[in-house]
C-alpha cells in the first residue's frame, strides 16, 4: 500500500518534470518559424536547446520505464490501447531528435528548410498528442473486461482536444519565456512579447478546461473528498497569473520559473484527481487500472524505490550543474562566428 | 500474415535497425574519449583534431541510435502487452534502471561535450566524453541483463498469474546476461575499431593527411586486436552458458540432431531440417563441439530430436548466422593482427591491397553483430522467455491487422529515409577529413583552465 502510493507520487513527479523540461523544447520548437525570423535566429533557437533537449527527453523514457517497472499492467494496456496515437508520437519524436543534429550538417537551402519543417512538426505533434492523451486518461478510456473499445478517432473527443490545445498553449508560453531568457536583443524581446500575447488565450483555455473537467471527468471527486488538496489547483492558477505579472514587468527569469511551476502544478492537479487510478475506465469503474490492481510486487517496488532514491538525486545534481554551465544567453553573433555551434 | 507475425517482423526490423548504430556508439565513444585524453595529457593538437573528427562521426551515428532506441521501449507495451503484463515485474526494472542510471548520464554529458568546448576546462571536457562513453556501456549492461533474463530466467517465481521477482541480485548478476554484455561490448569495440581503421585506410590510399590517419589507424588497430580477442574469448564462455541453459539453441547453432557424447565439429555442414539430419557433414574435428560446449571432450550434447518439433528453433537461420558470425570473427582476428603488425613495423600506407581490404571490411563487423543477434533471438524461439513463455503468447490482444500493417510500413519508410540520410552524412564527413581550424576551441580563456 505504502509503496504503491510512493510510486504513484513518483509517477506523477516524473511526468510533471518531463513536461516542465521538455515543455520548453516543445514550445520553442512549435514556435520555430514564428520566433526564428532569420537563419541566425533559427540557429540561436537550436543552440539554446541543443545542450539540453536530449537529457530532457530522457524524463519521458524514465516515466515510461517507471510505469513499466512499477505498474506493468497499466504500461502494457496503455501502450497497446493507444497504439496508433503513440506511433504518431514516436515518429514525431524521432524526427525531432535527428533534426537538431542533422540540420547544421548538410548544405543548401532545401536541406535547412526540410529540417526546419521537421523541427516544427516534431515538436508541435507531441505537444498536441500529449495533451490529447492526458485528457483522455483524465476522462478515462472506454475499456472493460473485453478490452478496449476506442480508436484513434475516439481519442479526438472535445475534452481530449481541449486538453491538447491547453498543452500546446502552455508549452508555447513556456518555450517563449525560455527563449526570451536564453537569447538577447530583438529575438529575446519578441519572444517575451509572444509569451504576453499568448497568455490571455492560455488563461481562457485553462478556465474552460477547469470548468469542462467537472463534466468530462471525475477528477474533482478527490478534491471534494479532501478539500485540502485544492491547494494544488489553486497554486496552479496563482502560478499562471504570476507568469503574466512577471512577464509584464520584464522579469523574464521569474516569469519562466512561474511557467515551470504552472506546468508542474497543472499536471499535478490532474494526477491528484486521478488517485488511486492510473487510467480510469469510462465504462465501468470496476475495470479502472489503479495503483493497487496493476502494480508490481512489493519486492520489486521496494527495489525500485531504493534505485530511485539513490540515483534521481544524483541525476538532478549533475543536471543542475550542466544547466549552470550553459546559463549564458546565446546570441546571433555567437552562432554565426562559432564553428562549434549547431 | 497475422498480428503476431507482423509484430515479430516489426520488432525484428526496428531492433536490427537500432542495432546498426549501437555497436559503433559503444566503440567510437571509447576511442574518442581515449583520443581526447591523449590530447589533455600531451597537449598535441593532432589528438584534439582526432577527437573532433572521430567525435563528429560518432555524433552523426549516435543521433539515430538515440531516436530509434525510444521505439524499443515503447514497443514492449504497444505490440507485446501480454508479455509486458506477464513479466513486467522483473523485466520493467532493468529498463527503468537503464533510463535512470545510464540514459540521463549519456544524454546530459553528450550535450556538455558537443556544446561545451569553450565553456569548461579541457579536463572537464574530456571527462564529459568519458562519462558519456561509460553511460553507453552501462546502458548496454542493463538492457543485456533484461535480455539475459529472457534467455535464462532467474530470480523469480510464478505467482499471481505472472512472473514475480524474488531475487534482484540474481537478475543483476545473471551469468548469461553478464557474458552477453562482455561479448557485446567487445564486439561493439570491434565495430568501432574497424570503422576507424577503414576510414583511415580510405584516406591513406589517397595519401591524404597521412600522419593523422596513420596515427588513427594505429589506435584502431591496437584497440581492435584487443577487442576481437576479447570478443572471441567471451564468446566462447558465452557459448558454454548457452549449451548449459539453452540446449535447444545450442543444438540449432551446431545443427546437431542426435544426442551423443564427444561430438565432433564438421567444418563443412549443410542442415536438412525436413529430414531431421544434415545432408553434408565433412572435415570433422573430433570432439570439438563437446569441447566448445562444456570444455570437456566427452561431454554429451543434446540433439534437436530431444525436443518436440514445435519446441525447436528454426535451424537454418540459427545455424548459418552462427557460422557466419564465427567465420567473420576469425577474419577479424587475422586482419587486426596484420593491422597491428603493419602499423608498428611501418609501411601500412605502402600496402594498398591491405588498405583496400580494410576499407571494404567496414561493414563486416556490423554484419557479425547482426548475425550474433539472429543466433540469440531466433535461436530462442519458440520461446519469448526461455522455457517460461512462448512468443505467440506475448503479443498484444487489442491490436488489429491494419494498425500493425500501417506501423510496419511507417517504420520501414521513416527508418529507410533516416538510414540513407545518416549514411550520406557519415560518408560526407568521413571523406572530408579532419578540420585544421581549431581557433574556435583554443581560445585563450580556455587554456588557463
Amino acid at each position: 500500500m505504502l509503496f504503491q502510493i510512493i510510486w504513484f507520487i513518483l509517477w506523477g513527479v516524473l511526468w510533471s518534470v518531463y513536461f516542465m523540461l521538455d515543455g520548453f523544447v516543445l514550445g520553442a520548437g512549435l514556435l520555430h518559424y514564428v520566433l526564428g525570423k532569420s537563419e541566425g535566429e533559427k540557429r540561436v533557437l537550436i543552440n539554446t536547446i541543443g545542450p539540453v533537449w536530449d537529457g530532457n527527453e530522457v524524463w519521458l523514457l524514465t516515466a515510461g520505464g517507471a510505469t513499466f517497472a512499477a505498474f506493468p499492467t497499466t504500461y502494457a494496456l496503455m501502450f497497446s490501447y493507444l497504439y496508433s496515437a503513440l506511433l504518431l508520437l514516436l515518429f514525431a519524436l524521432i524526427i525531432r531528435g535527428v533534426s537538431y543534429e542533422f540540420r547544421g550538417k548538410g548544405e543548401g537551402e532545401g536541406w535547412k528548410k526540410g529540417w526546419d519543417a521537421a523541427i516544427f512538426i516534431g515538436n508541435f505533434v507531441p505537444a498536441l498528442l500529449f495533451g490529447v492523451a492526458f485528457g483522455n486518461i483524465f476522462a478515462g478510456l472506454p475499456m472493460d473486461g473485453a478490452g478496449y473499445h476506442g480508436s484513434l478517432v475516439s481519442l479526438l473527443n472535445p475534452y481530449g482536444l481541449l486538453t491538447g490545445i491547453l498543452f500546446v498553449l502552455l508549452f508555447a508560453v513556456h518555450g517563449s519565456l525560455y527563449v526570451s531568457v536564453k537569447s538577447r536583443g530583438d529575438l529575446s524581446a519578441r519572444a517575451a512579447a509572444m509569451a504576453l500575447k499568448l497568455w490571455p488565450a492560455l488563461l481562457v483555455v485553462a478556465a474552460i478546461f477547469l470548468g469542462y473537467t467537472k463534466f468530462a471527468t471525475k477528477l474533482y471527486d478527490n478534491y471534494f473528498g479532501s478539500p485540502v488538496l485544492l491547494v494544488v489547483p489553486v497554486l496552479a492558477v496563482a502560478a499562471l497569473l504570476c507568469i503574466r505579472l512577471f512577464a509584464g514587468e520584464g522579469a523574464l527569469l521569474r516569469a519562466f520559473t512561474a511557467s515551470c511551476l504552472t506546468i508542474v502544478l497543472v499536471v499535478g492537479t490532474g494526477v491528484v484527481g486521478l488517485f488511486p487510478n492510473l487510467i480510469p475506465s469510462s465504462i465501468d469503474p470496476a475495470f479502472s487500472l489503479t495503483i493497487f490492481n496493476s502494480s508490481s510486487s512489493l519486492y520489486t517496488l521496494k527495489i525500485m524505490t531504493v534505485v530511485a532514491f539513490i540515483f534521481v538525486p544524483i541525476v538532478i545534481a549533475y543536471k543542475i550543474w550542466v544547466y549552470r554551465i550553459f546559463r549564458e544567453p546565446v546570441t546571433v553573433e555567437q552562432v554565426l562566428e562559432d564553428k562549434q555551434a549547431y | 500474415m497475422d498480428v503476431l507475425a507482423l509484430s515479430r517482423l516489426q520488432f525484428a526490423v526496428t531492433c536490427m535497425f537500432h542495432f546498426i548504430f549501437v555497436p559503433l556508439t559503444l566503440g567510437l565513444s571509447m576511442l574518442t574519449a581515449y583520443m581526447e585524453t591523449r590530447y589533455v595529457m600531451t597537449d598535441d593538437d593532432t589528438y584534439l583534431k582526432m577527437a573532433k573528427f572521430w567525435g563528429k562521426l560518432f555524433l552523426i551515428n549516435f543521433a539515430l541510435g538515440v531516436v530509434t532506441g525510444i521505439t524499443m521501449e515503447f514497443q514492449f507495451g504497444m505490440n507485446w502487452a501480454e508479455y509486458s503484463k506477464y513479466v513486467g515485474d522483473i523485466f520493467g526494472a532493468p529498463l527503468a534502471i537503464e533510463a535512470t542510471v545510464a540514459f540521463f548520464m549519456e544524454s546530459v554529458f553528450i550535450g556538455l561535450w558537443i556544446f561545451g568546448w569553450n565553456k569548461v576546462s579541457k579536463k572537464v571536457h574530456a571527462l564529459s566524453i568519458w562519462l558519456a562513453a561509460i553511460a553507453t556501456n552501462l546502458s548496454a549492461l542493463w538492457i543485456l541483463l533484461a535480455n539475459g533474463w529472457m534467455q535464462n530466467p532467474v530470480g523469480f517465481v510464478l505467482r499471481n498469474g505472472r512472473a514475480e521477482m524474488v531475487d534482484f541480485l540474481a537478475v543483476a548478476t545473471n551469468p548469461y546476461g553478464l557474458l552477453k554484455f562482455g561479448h557485446q561490448l567487445a564486439s561493439g569495440y570491434t565495430v568501432g575499431a574497424f570503422f576507424v581503421m577503414g576510414v583511415s585506410a580510405w584516406h591513406l590510399l589517397r595519401k591524404n593527411r597521412t600522419d593523422f590517419f596513420l596515427r588513427s589507424f594505429r589506435i584502431g588497430a591496437v584497440f581492435g586486436l584487443m577487442a576481437v580477442i576479447a570478443t572471441a574469448v567471451l564468446g566462447d564462455f558465452h557459448a558454454v552458458e548457452v549449451a548449459k541453459t539453452q540446449p535447444s539453441k545450442f543444438a540449432a547453432m551446431e545443427s546437431i540432431w542426435e544426442t551423443k557424447k564427444g561430438v565432433g565439429l564438421n567444418l563443412l555442414l549443410i542442415p536438412d531440417p525436413i529430414k531431421e539430419c544434415n545432408s553434408i557433414e565433412q572435415l570433422c574435428i573430433p570432439k570439438m563441439v563437446s569441447i566448445l560446449a562444456f570444455h570437456t571432450p566427452d561431454a554429451e550434447i543434446k540433439g534437436l530430436k530431444e525436443f518436440p518439433p514445435e519446441l525447436r528453433p528454426p535451424v537454418q537461420p540459427t545455424f548459418w548466422s552462427f557460422r557466419l558470425m564465427v567465420g567473420l570473427g576469425t577474419f577479424f582476428i587475422l586482419a587486426a593482427l596484420l593491422a597491428v603488425f603493419l602499423s608498428y613495423r611501418g609501411g601500412v600506407e605502402a600496402n594498398p591491397l591491405f588498405l583496400k581490404i580494410m576499407v571494404l571490411s567496414i561493414p563486416l563487423p556490423y554484419l557479425a553483430n547482426q548475425f550474433g543477434w539472429v543466433v540469440a533471438e531466433v535461436g530462442r524461439q519458440p520461446w519469448l522467455v526461455y522455457g517460461i513463455m512462448k512468443t505467440s503468447d506475448g503479443v498484444s490482444k487489442s491490436l488489429d491487422l491494419v494498425q500493425v500493417v500501417v506501423s510496419l510500413l511507417g517504420f520501414t519508410c521513416l527508418y529507410g529515409a533516416l538510414g540513407v540520410i545518416d549514411i550520406y552524412l557519415l560518408a560526407k564527413y568521413a571523406r572530408k577529413g579532419p578540420d585544421d581550424d581549431l581557433s574556435a576551441i583554443l581560445k585563450p580563456a580556455r587554456q588557463e583552465a
